[in-house]
Order: structure tokens, then C-alpha cells, then sequence
């Protein structure tokens, strides 16, 4: 490999855009000819490309925090735990500092007094981070959405990669998310305008921590974030 | 068990100068409950977990109840003198009932394994910060439940070793679980509004859509 390229590939001979398959039918941008590769495979030589390897590892590597905050977390305990396993996906490694993890798993009901703790969280993670939103309560406030305490969905606050519907969703769901995750971090290229937010300089990796105000947060999302939706009904 | 009754009745004696008060109750269950004077409630309290009879050593639940000015309409049958003769009248009244706050107790046995029996006490009024009496010094699991109280009710409650708010921030404003608590117009897009929320919804809608 040449150049400090993220995407320098090894010449072949073959037609360029004939993609590597994974097992689970996502992806890899090799560049390297599938029928070639194999045939090297058998040979005991492997090709790769770094954006490849990079996206592999941290695909099968994803490390959440250790955090809950309802019904939501008991589903996401009993995804980590024998029955379900999610260590298969290597994603089992619970960490108890934000230092040390990938992943916010926002489990359970946001309220308005928790929400500027759980945007501090997220601000402490280092890049590459990514967020998934888990239940009803976590993306839309679920059945306290018109009340006067919880928040209406964490994605006016934070950057959230993939939602799981659900109340509570099962754990099954939590790994399906998971595996979701990581098709999404196997796909990213690392360089071209479409490469992750990590990569991009000047792009931001904290958030503003919202405020307590007199009766709900200051402000009440972040609207480089978010919008509220446009109704249109007839 | 004893009935309330009985339970009032030796509550006079031990604390005399208590005002207790047999409150009814119309749904089935039939649960009636003691409505004692902010006053003397500590020391009704102290005899109801000590007396060897009742023993309520354990206090399950404390919560709050809102009661807003009210009117009250009564039946009187008021003597009149017509043309010399007196006939009785049925007169319909009406009174504003003042509006108080009230907190309630259920409080149970371990040791003789009964219960409930509930115990209440009213503000005399509904200001921000009404006053009441504690009951964290007679039964120390209180604590949280009446911080709950003091932080959704607004009731003060005297005697408290750590009166916060528990459940919503510090700086919050307003005690959201009364009756005329209005929380911020913050409605968002519901997909299927019914009830409180589509009158929200309807509020909402730019005004074509509204006709």
C-alpha cells in the first residue's frame, strides 16, 4: 500500500466494482475480483484494502455503554446474556465509561431532567461513535409523549444511527439493530464526500448539552439536528 | 381488624383534643379512611404504629390528592310565613367550597399482618406551598414518597429532614400533578390524536386545514 490512501487497493487485472460479498449480504468495497480472490485464498494469500480491514474490525468490535434507563434495559441485559448472546457480534463488551465505548444504546424512557446527562455521555465518547435508539420512549417519547416530563425523542439532541420500534422491543430486535450497525460500518468509505463524520474535519463530534429551564429543556432540540415535522393533513 | 369506628373512638380517648373524622367511601370496596387535624396527626400517628392492638408499623404508600374550589349544592328545607301560614320550602343553595390539598397514607401491620388503614390530613388551603405535617419521624420510609408529594402536590410538609424536589430539576416551576398545572405548548405531530390531544391537535393545524 502507497500513499497513506485509506482506500489504496491492490492492482489487479479485473473489472473494477465487482464487490466482495460478506456472509450476512453486505457488502465490501475490495475493488478486488471475487473469482481472483478466491483463487489466492486458496493459495494462503489474502487480499485486502485498509478501508476493508479498518471497517471489519470495528464492525465486529462495537463496544456500548453500560447504560440503561427503563424497561428497555432489562431487553437489552437479557440480549447480553447467554440465551441470546450478543457476543457473537462482539458487541458484548459492556463498558463502564464512556472513554472506552462505541456505542450509546439510549434503552428506555428519556426524561427531561436525564437528557442533559445522557448528551454529556455521548459528548465524553471518542470518535467513531454511533447511537442506537431503542424503544417507543427513545425515539418518540412512546405513550409519555404529551406529557410534561419526558422528552420526545432523543434524536433532537443526538445524532441517532439506527431506531428499534418496540415496547420493549425484544432482544432479538436490539441484534437485528446491531447487525444493522455494523452493515451500516462496513459500508462506509473512508474517503469522498459520503465518509464517516470522524473522518470529516470541522464536522462535530460533541453536542450542546441542553439546560433545565422553568418548565422543559433550553433549548428544546437541537436544530441543526432536528426539525419539527411539517403537517399536511386533508 | 378493628373498624374505623373503634379505631376513632380509642384515638379520642388517647389524644383527646384530635379532631378525627370517619371520611366515606362510595365504591365497592367500601374503604373508609380517618381525616385527622394537621394538628394532632403526629401524635395520632405515634399512637396508631405503637398501640400494642394495631401496631401499623409499616406505611406503604403517601400520596397526594388535589381538591379545587368547588361548588356544593345543598338542599335546606327553610321554614316561610305566607299569608300567616308557615309551610316548609325546599330551598336549593349554593356554597363555594374552598380548595384544599390532602395527603393520604396507607398503613399496614408486618407484625399483626393487617391493614390497611388510612390516614389523611387537608391543607387549608391551596397556595404554592401549602402547609402540612410530616410523618417521616413516625415512619422513616416516608421520606421519599412525601419529597414526591411536596415536589408533584406543593404541599410543605413540615418536619421533613430533606425537603427537595425528587423527581423533577431544581429549577422546575410549578407542581405539575395539580389540577390547573399547565404544561408548556410543546405539541408535536400525533399521528392519531384523540381525546385532550386532538383538541391539542386541532390547535394546532394551519388554519385551511382546520375548516
Amino acid at each position: 500500500m502507497a500513499e497513506g490512501s485509506a482506500d489504496m487497493e491492490m492492482k489487479t487485472g479485473a473489472e473494477p466494482g465487482s464487490d466482495a460479498t460478506m456472509p450476512n449480504g453486505s457488502t465490501l468495497h475490495s475493488g478486488v475480483d471475487e473469482g481472483l480472490r478466491s483463487e489466492l485464498q486458496k493459495q494462503g494469500i489474502y487480499t485486502t484494502s485498509l478501508q476493508e480491514l479498518y471497517n471489519w474490525g470495528r464492525a465486529n468490535s462495537v463496544w456500548p455503554l453500560t447504560f440503561g434507563l427503563a424497561c428497555c434495559a432489562i431487553e437489552m441485559i437479557a440480549a447480553s446474556m447467554a440465551r441470546f448472546d450478543l457476543a457473537r457480534f462482539g458487541a458484548e463488551v459492556f463498558r463502564p465509561s464512556p472513554r472506552q465505548a462505541d456505542l450509546m444504546i439510549v434503552a428506555g424512557t428519556v426524561t427531561k431532567k436525564m437528557a442533559p446527562l445522557v448528551v454529556r455521555l455521548y459528548n465524553q465518547m471518542p470518535e467513531p461513535k454511533y447511537v442506537i435508539a431503542m424503544g417507543a420512549c427513545a425515539i418518540s417519547g412512546g405513550p409519555f409523549k404529551q406529557g410534561y416530563n419526558v422528552l420526545k425523542g432523543i434524536d433532537r439532541y443526538l445524532p441517532v444511527d439506527v431506531s428499534i420500534p418496540g415496547c420493549p422491543p425484544r432482544p432479538e430486535a436490539l441484534i437485528h439493530a446491531i447487525m444493522t450497525l455494523q452493515e451500516k460500518i462496513l459500508n462506509q468509505k473512508l474517503t469522498g464526500p459520503e465518509r464517516p463524520r470522524h473522518l470529516v474535519e470541522g464536522a462535530p463530534s460533541e453536542f450542546p448539552v441542553p439546560a433545565c429551564g422553568e418548565h422543559d429543556l433550553e433549548p428544546p432540540s437541537n436544530p441543526e439536528l432536528w426539525q419539527p415535522p411539517i403537517m399536511t393533513r386533508k | 381488624m378493628e373498624t374505623p369506628e373503634q379505631i376513632k373512638s380509642r384515638l379520642e380517648t388517647a389524644v383527646p383534643d384530635a379532631k378525627i373524622e370517619i371520611l366515606p367511601n362510595d365504591c365497592p370496596v367500601g374503604e373508609r379512611s380517618l381525616l385527622v387535624d394537621p394538628v394532632r396527626i403526629l401524635a395520632v400517628a405515634k399512637f396508631l404504629r405503637d398501640d400494642p392492638q394495631l401496631r401499623l408499623d409499616y406505611c406503604s404508600n403517601v400520596t397526594g390528592v388535589d381538591w379545587p374550589a368547588a361548588e356544593v349544592t345543598e338542599k335546606i328545607k327553610v321554614k316561610q310565613v305566607v299569608n300567616g301560614v308557615e309551610n316548609e320550602i325546599e330551598e336549593v343553595k349554593k356554597t363555594v367550597r374552598p380548595g384544599f390539598l390532602e395527603v393520604v397514607y396507607h398503613l399496614y401491620s408486618m407484625e399483626l399482618k393487617h391493614g390497611p388503614v388510612v390516614l389523611r390530613q387537608r391543607t387549608t388551603n391551596r397556595d404554592a406551598e401549602a402547609p402540612a405535617i410530616s410523618l417521616t419521624p413516625v415512619w422513616r420510609g416516608c421520606e421519599f414518597q412525601e419529597r414526591e408529594v411536596f415536589d408533584l402536590f406543593g404541599i410543605r410538609l413540615e418536619g421533613h429532614p430533606d425537603l427537595r424536589r425528587i423527581l423533577m430539576w431544581d429549577g422546575f416551576k410549578g407542581f405539575p400533578m395539580r389540577r390547573d398545572y399547565v404544561a408548556p405548548d410543546d405539541f408535536e405531530y400525533e399521528p392519531t390524536p384523540h381525546d385532550e390531544v386532538l383538541e391539542q391537535a386541532q390547535k394546532h393545524y394551519p388554519p385551511e386545514v382546520k375548516a
